[in-house]
């Protein structure tokens, strides 16, 4: 029985699935630089309005500033995760993701990977530039880039999930944010306390500890979550 | 995993490639087909006909696992597909409606992908090699997004070539905008298939097409219901 259904593809099989994907994603993104640059813009466009609202009182900017931050990216990363299962789904790439002889949470894992590089990555570089214009001081801004070195891929991982549930759907731009946002709240709350926490001179570890269980907990669910949602909404 | 290293086809006597047994397709809350057998031996083609929303693409898309059974179930080599998972990923190409190509990347990038997502990895030379053998010699490089809808296929029958050690093909009107050079090109590409032992699975209004692959057809008509 030659031709019998070998066990499982050899994990180095699957090694190169992800690998290609994530070039893919990442190729795809550079040719249409406007999608990830867009969203880059309306972080620091969003993040700069609020300076020009409240006023140019340097205690409140640095209260609310990190604050600040964590919502625009937020917000912008709810704007590329719409587009994150939405192409594939129409030019019929999902479903040959979904026959593919590589597991789907891995793949699921690897786009996940792909779209954090392009978006919240970027998001998390920029963010310095942003804290000068809410007077942070260096130490808390280290602790901003840290933080939300945490969170973006965090958000995209839980992202992944509600753009997963909301793909083939009409009007899936407004329902994944109501489904997602909730779910983010954790992360604001825990991402600002840090910045808060450094601002004051006070110890960041613990807000740092939580940040990593959510991560690493998303990281084990989120995947295999998104990969049922997908399988559900091609039926 | 190198196509060379891959072993050849050998069909098994006994236990049928693909088996339908008692397959129903609700969609809807309409039953477009229930009571469903059919068997696919190696070197066999079955060919799905019927009217538009007969459940053609249903069936196939059952086929591959995509869209579970009402009722019934799908056997692969005497095991159910749904328990195989993505090993039968590896056993199987499907080609949809859609090409499943990304406008944005090169006729070789979207097939390489294709195909690693397949379990097959493919140099650079040798999805050059298959796409001038499909007809695109010098159309490799350019963005799929300048070529024309038959183009588009061709780029996506090309994954046929690299796939001939992939036993099932299941093809969704794999003639739709093939001119008659494609099509007679894609015939022989079946026939080859057929000949090394694998199964094919595909719709097609086009009865002319299958001439050549009359004595290795398995026909099939889905009956649309009165509702």
């Amino acid at each position: 029985m030659t031709d019998a259904p070998s066990p499982s593809l050899p994990a180095a099989g699957m090694l190169q699935a992800m690998r290609g994907l994530v070039a893919r994603d990442l190729r795809l993104a550079l040719r249409r630089r406007a999608d990830p640059l867009s969203v880059l813009v309306f972080f620091v466009l969003v993040a700069s309005l609020f300076p020009l609202g409240v006023g140019p009182e340097p205690e409140l900017l640095r209260t609310m500033g990190p604050g600040v931050v964590f919502v625009a990216a937020l917000l912008a990363a709810m704007l590329s995760l719409g587009r994150l299962f939405a192409d594939d789904y129409q030019d019929g790439t999902l479903e040959q993701l979904l026959l593919s002889a590589c597991p789907l949470p891995l793949l699921v894992t690897a786009k996940i990977l792909a779209h954090w590089i392009s978006s919240g990555l970027l998001l998390a570089l920029v963010s310095p530039l942003l804290a000068l214009q809410f007077d942070l001081g260096a130490a808390a801004t280290g602790v901003l880039l840290l933080a939300l070195l945490v969170v973006t891929p965090l958000l995209s991982l839980i992202g992944a999930v509600g753009a997963a549930l909301t793909v083939g759907v009409r009007g899936a731009a407004v329902l994944m944010p109501l489904l997602i946002l909730p779910l983010c709240v954790p992360a604001l709350i825990f991402g600002t306390a840090a910045v808060e926490a450094s601002r004051t001179g006070m110890e960041t570890m613990g807000h740092f500890s939580l940040l990593g269980a959510f991560l690493v907990l998303a990281l084990v669910g989120a995947p295999w979550a998104t990969a049922t949602a997908l399988r559900i909404a091609l039926e | 995993m190198r196509l060379t290293a891959l072993a050849r086809i050998r069909p098994l006597a006994s236990v049928a490639m693909l088996e339908l047994r008692g397959v129903a397709c609700v969609r809807g809350g309409r039953t477009l087909f229930d009571r469903l057998d059919c068997q696919v031996e190696a070197g066999r083609l079955l060919r799905v006909r019927g009217v538009n929303g007969a459940g053609k693409t249903s069936l196939l898309r059952m086929v591959c696992g995509l869209l579970p059974a009402a009722q019934g179930q799908v056997l692969w080599r005497g095991e159910s597909i749904r328990d195989l998972g993505e090993q039968f990923g590896r056993q199987l190409v499907y080609l949809g409606h859609a090409a499943a190509l990304k406008d944005d990347l090169s006729a070789i990038e979207n097939l390489q992908t294709a195909c690693l997502l397949g379990g097959l990895l493919v140099s650079r030379e040798q999805a050059l090699l298959a796409l001038t053998q499909a007809g695109l010699p010098g159309r490799g490089r350019a963005p799929v997004r300048h070529l024309s809808q038959g183009q588009r296929r061709r780029v996506a029958l090309a994954r046929l070539l690299l796939s001939s050690a992939t036993p099932l093909w299941v093809l969704d009107e794999p003639f739709n905008a093939l001119d008659s050079a494609a099509t007679d090109w894609l015939c022989g590409l079946l026939q080859a298939h057929l000949v090394q032992g694998g199964a094919v699975v595909l719709t097609s209004h086009q009865d002319v097409a299958l001439d050549t692959l009359t004595d290795r057809l398995i026909p099939l008509t889905l009956g649309a219901r009165p509702s």
